[in-house]
């Protein structure tokens, strides 16, 4: 187990390394970054001036490591825009961000572990086909849409839930729900087929011959296995949701890192940007390290590997 | 099925005063899946704290046999039978919920894979006390003693440390003896065996039952073994049904089937097997050409017929069920004929 | 059902790619002409509607049935060539860490970890918001971005097929490695890619219309779906239409392509590729 953590520890340093280095590269795309801090209309002089001022001029290596070095430690450096530290910046949207993720997470497994048992138990009837095309629909919602819909119903024609900014948890409601839509699919396939693997194995005929009860069957012995694959795939997609709450934040004025992001990027913002990208892939890191040493302890079979 | 002795007065009344119904009385037992008949029309009975075995090679219907008693046939799967009693109970007449009241508790079985048959999420101990907690309630510290001092009975060394462990952490022969011992939690009456000890080695094969053979014995078990190794039921078995293509086409107590075998197919079976004793050092081996067939529901006749040496025209009609003593065949051919 | 799905899918996406390619000559309208006094004109399932602009007009009065139409064009652009692109370097990866095994693998299993944990959306965003947008940009960005999937199936695709006995066969027979590729690996794993294509294709329809939603897609005045929804936000709590219409065309065109693609797996015996 522990040469496993280690290993994996590894790996995941590496891919931190990687996602780091592509963070910086993506804001250097442009080729002369002072241009685009100067916008439109600046004289030469102008972008003389910014290009020496944020150290542009030095060697693109130079540059790197210099970033990179105070990356590590959690500098980001300023922003250009919001005349912030930009760690500060993350720190105080993160908050926001984080609880969207997990609101939208909680209301994805609240749905699809139910609806993924249901239709395992139920495996190839009309209730399967159903959960089925229900998954299917919300592989095909456009979020942003979604959410907008969501905003006219709710919010204007019935008026129960606030339509946009993050005072209470009432606003969390509609933009979690949002989110959920792109992870209930993927977790209830997951649910479903891992169900029935589970309720189609020896263990559970020896359970039905024990005389155990439905519930226990189900509940206990199938859905514990089952769940194995459901919680890594949850870890993965939080991190998707978080990556990808940048759509819904914008859409519902969520002040979290993902509306610093867009507002960022429409202002060549890049520290913040490149900051933003590297702290959300972390999290994905992070967060899909801390599933496979969780299924470590949830599979007892893996435990002693 | 008969329970009549040579000599008996022919003037029986229908219904004879018994101590105690069988155990487990099967008769005319059909099982279908879809267009295919896996159990046509099987009867037998097994009394209590007998051993009985039902032998075949592996799509004779056996394992469906076993498990359309128990209630667990898989979905899709449709049962009908003219009696199926356990101990005078109608198992047919009980809900689901009364059936699994049943499981486990006054009937238990094992099975053939030892190695998928316990949950690798729980421990063996976990495993075990939830069996006796669901039938007899108690603290889980109570049915935690019991699976130790069963653990124990079923030969395996310090049982308190194995209740702690994962069944991955055990060898096949120790698992198997798990699940013999988690059967035996609520003290069954019956124990349904299916092949208990086809994935084992040899040497553990051996091993696992004497182990059955001495519960039996101990406690009183009646055991339902289904095997397709003539060598394990002429060791342990009182009495033996013979399966071939979902019917029991020969059923006799055991040294009388293995003295006067009179099923062609029983006979093909013993020449494939070196029962010890039966077979000559240097005498060679024999083998039924050809598979045990599918057959389509309305099928008619001998199933055998088509691999049989014996086979004459009049095998595709009904074939007559012919009773001697206890000893019981399915064949057209007159007893003795082998002899 | 799967049969229904498969055909209902097929129709959708047929309908939909013939829209693509004939929206100049079936069009009503010119997308693009504007008339400011007739804005946002009802669709006709309203009263007052104009059977002139069946599905209405936009806040500049352009016909939406006509934009709609031409919509049709970009998504199904982008989903194809996004396809094409990721699909290549999907493939590439996938099949050559699959049969070689090893080192290669590694690398190639790297590469997927380092591009799963890339935010898609907020790299695609910034690198437009950086390039300034355009059509060729979006297809670009999302080529080099959804590629993972592709790279996972042709991967265990082809570890499955390399130990088979065939291509045994072929290497004792002498045919080169890049001959094995092509000949005995590639064409067997093709309809497991041809299920991840459409996966791949419904997303980036997807991801196209949300980046030219958040203005950092398709430019003005291009009558992308997503941006049509963005131009008609402000005017969605009077006139909800303006979002209705292309957002469900939206959703039953990625629908269908995923009906299709299900279908496609059940028909090709794909086994789980999503």
């Amino acid at each position: 187990m522990l040469r496993f953590a280690l290993r994996r520890l590894a790996v995941a340093l590496l891919v931190a390394l990687t996602v780091m280095t592509l963070s910086f590269l993506l804001t250097r795309l442009s080729g002369d970054l002072a241009i685009s801090i100067a916008g439109a209309g600046a004289t030469p002089e102008d972008v003389a001036i910014i290009r020496r001022a944020y150290g542009l001029d030095r060697p693109l290596v130079a540059q790197f490591l210099d970033w990179a070095g105070r990356a590590a430690v959690g500098d980001f450096g300023d922003s250009y825009f919001f005349k912030a530290r930009v760690s500060t910046l993350i720190a105080e949207r993160m908050p926001v961000t984080l609880t969207l993720g997990l609101t939208g997470l909680a209301i994805a497994l609240a749905v699809s572990i139910p609806l993924g048992i249901l239709a395992a138990v139920r495996e190839a009837s009309w209730v399967d086909r159903l959960v089925q095309l229900v998954a299917m629909v919300g592989q095909a919602m456009p979020s942003f849409w979604l959410g907008l819909i969501l905003m006219i119903t709710f919010g204007l024609r019935l008026g129960w839930l606030p339509i946009s900014g993050t005072g209470s948890w009432e606003h969390y409601v509609m933009p979690g729900v949002v989110l959920a839509f792109s992870a209930i699919p993927a977790l209830t396939r997951l649910t479903r087929s891992g169900m029935i693997q589970a309720l189609g194995s020896d263990y559970i005929r020896t359970a039905r011959a024990k005389g155990l009860s439905r519930l226990s069957i189900l509940g206990k012995h199938a859905l514990r296995n089952a769940a194995i694959p459901v919680v890594s795939i949850a870890a993965v997609q939080l991190g998707f949701m978080l990556g990808g709450s940048i759509v819904i934040e914008t859409v519902f004025a969520l002040h979290g890192v993902g509306f610093l992001a867009w507002e960022s990027i429409s202002k060549n913002d890049f520290p913040v940007v490149q900051a933003v990208v590297l702290v959300l892939a972390l999290i994905y890191i992070a967060l899909t390290m801390a599933a496979d040493l969780l299924n470590g302890l949830l599979d007892p079979r893996l435990r002693a590997a | 099925m008969s329970t009549s002795d040579r000599g008996a007065p022919p003037a029986r009344s229908p219904n004879p005063p018994r101590q105690s119904p069988p155990l487990l009385e099967i008769e005319e037992l059909r099982v279908t899946f879809g267009r295919t008949a896996a159990v046509r029309g099987a009867s037998f009975s097994l009394e209590k704290g007998e051993t009985h075995c039902v032998v075949g090679e592996s799509g004779c219907g056996k394992s469906v046999t076993a498990l359309a008693v128990m209630g667990l046939l898989a979905r899709g799967a449709r049962r009908e039978a003219a009696r199926l009693e356990f101990a005078g109970q109608d198992l047919r007449a009980l809900s689901e919920r009364q059936l699994s009241a049943l499981r486990g508790d006054r009937m238990a079985m094992i099975f053939q894979e030892p190695m998928t048959s316990l949950n690798p999420a729980y421990t063996v101990g976990s495993q075990m006390a939830e069996v006796f907690t669901r039938h007899r309630g108690g603290s889980r510290r109570a049915a935690l003693d019991r699976a130790a001092d069963l653990l124990a009975r079923v030969g395996i060394t310090a049982p308190g440390m194995r209740l702690g462990q994962f069944p991955h952490q055990l060898s096949g022969g120790l698992r198997q003896r798990v699940m013999i011992a988690m059967a035996l939690m609520c003290d069954p009456e019956l124990l349904i065996a299916d092949e208990p000890t086809t994935a084992l080695d040899v040497t553990v094969q051996a091993q696992i039952l004497r182990l059955l053979a001495e519960l039996q014995r101990d406690l009183g078990l009646g055991i339902l073994l289904i095997t397709h190794d003539l060598g394990i039921v002429a060791r342990i078995a009182d009495r033996v049904s013979v399966m071939y293509a979902g019917e029991v086409v020969e059923s006799a107590p055991t040294a009388a089937l293995f003295a006067a075998p009179s099923h062609p197919y029983t006979r093909g079976l013993l020449a494939c097997v070196p029962v010890p004793g039966k077979v000559k050092r240097e005498e060679a081996l024999g083998s039924i050409p050809g598979m045990v067939p599918r057959i389509p529901p309305g099928f008619t006749g001998c199933a055998f017929r088509d691999r049989c040496d014996h086979a004459a025209p009049e095998c595709a009609g009904a074939v007559p069920r012919q009773q001697a003593g206890a000893h019981e065949v399915l064949c057209r051919l007159p007893p003795g004929w082998a002899a | 059902m799967r049969q229904a799905g498969l055909v209902l899918g097929g129709v959708i996406v047929g309908i939909a790619l013939l829209c693509a390619i004939l929206a100049p000559w079936i069009v009503p309208h010119d997308p693009f002409l504007q008339n400011l006094d007739n804005r946002l004109a009802v669709p006709f399932w309203m009263e007052g509607s104009n059977p002139a602009h069946l599905l209405g007009t936009d806040q500049l009065g352009r016909d939406y049935l006509s934009r709609l139409v031409h919509g049709a064009r970009i998504s199904m652009l982008i989903g194809v060539l996004t396809v094409v692109a990721s699909g290549l370097i999907g493939t590439t990866l996938g099949v050559l860490g699959g049969f070689f095994g090893g080192r290669v693998d590694d690398a190639v299993l790297f590469a997927i970890t380092c591009r799963l944990a890339i935010p898609v959306v907020l790299v695609a965003l910034a690198v437009v918001g950086l390039l300034g947008s355009s059509l060729t940009l979006v297809i670009l960005v999302l080529g080099l971005l959804l590629w993972d999937r592709f790279a996972v199936v042709a991967r265990s695709t082809t570890m499955q097929l390399r130990n088979l006995d065939y291509v045994a066969a072929a290497w004792s027979a002498g045919v080169s490695t890049p001959g094995i590729l092509l000949k005995e690996i590639l064409p067997n794993i093709a309809s497991h890619l041809a299920v991840v294509a459409t996966l791949e294709m419904a997303l980036a329809i997807l991801l196209e219309a949300a980046l030219s939603f958040l203005g950092l897609g398709v430019p003005p005045p291009l009558p992308s779906w997503g941006l049509m929804i963005a131009e008609g936000k402000d005017y969605m709590f009077f006139s909800p239409w303006v979002i209705f219409i292309p957002g469900v065309t939206l959703f039953i065109v990625v629908l269908g392509i995923n009906l299709l693609g299900d279908g496609l797996r059940d028909l090709l015996g794909a086994g789980d590729t999503r």
